[in-house]
């Protein structure tokens, strides 16, 4: 068994796909018209077979009042690994990314957390080299 | 007052205002791994977010809303009131 698929809710697919692409970097691997809404996925450059993201409409209603309650207490929907965390908060920054949490070195990780402009915050990791 | 002394009696508290101090204004989540991964305190969120309330009642942690977000910012004024009652100073005998 593997992980193909993991989703985040999403309020627009649309500024939900132009962000995880043109800002975060990742590819469009899926996009199918679904009724009223397109199943859509993305995948990174690095690992174009691996994980897939699904950007998931947000459409039924216990999902706005959940996901606003995690953004509150500035808790992540889901996190992806970097290998410099310093450089990508620097790029992201520069392209109007807000950030709720600075890269904060935990010991084993450096974490931060940024607003995915679609109703998420999202942590991005770097792991440390074991010293 | 009471509240004061009681607020800084508790070790995960005072933890809380040295994260706090380290850099200020912080969400509950970033708090909360703060305190797992440096000071080995697994308390649960929620009984964080009640350390949170008594600091914030005994106007050490001040919070503030931006926008969709709820940051926790130290507020060390209230400590002056500990240094006015017994100066910092050595006393004469």
């Amino acid at each position: 068994m593997r992980i193909n698929l993991a989703s985040v809710f999403v309020d627009d697919q649309d500024r939900a796909l132009r962000f995880y692409t043109e800002t975060l970097g990742f590819l469009k691997k899926h996009d199918i018209p679904l009724g009223e809404y397109r199943w859509i996925t993305v995948v990174s450059p690095e690992d174009p077979a691996g994980t897939e993201l699904v950007l998931e409409p947000d459409a039924h209603p216990a999902v706005k009042p959940f996901v606003a309650a995690l953004a509150e207490d500035g808790i992540p929907s889901t996190s992806f690994a970097v290998q410099d965390i310093a450089a990508e908060h620097r790029r992201l920054e520069g392209l109007g990314v807000r950030f709720t949490q600075q890269p904060t070195d935990l010991g084993p990780v450096i974490t931060a957390v940024f607003d995915d402009t679609c109703g998420n915050l999202i942590q991005i990791t770097q792991e440390k080299a074991p010293s | 007052m009471d509240d004061l002394y009681r607020a800084i009696a508790d070790p995960t508290r005072r933890a809380i205002l040295d994260e706090l101090v380290d850099h200020n204004g912080q969400s509950l989540f970033e708090l909360c791994g703060r305190l797992t991964l440096k000071h080995g305190i697994g308390s649960s969120r929620q009984a964080i977010s009640q350390h949170l309330e008594i600091l914030e009642s005994a106007g050490l942690v001040e919070v503030r809303r931006e926008g969709r977000y709820k940051f926790h910012w130290f507020n060390g004024e209230p400590l002056r009131e500990i240094a006015k009652r017994w100066p910092t100073h050595k006393g004469r005998s």
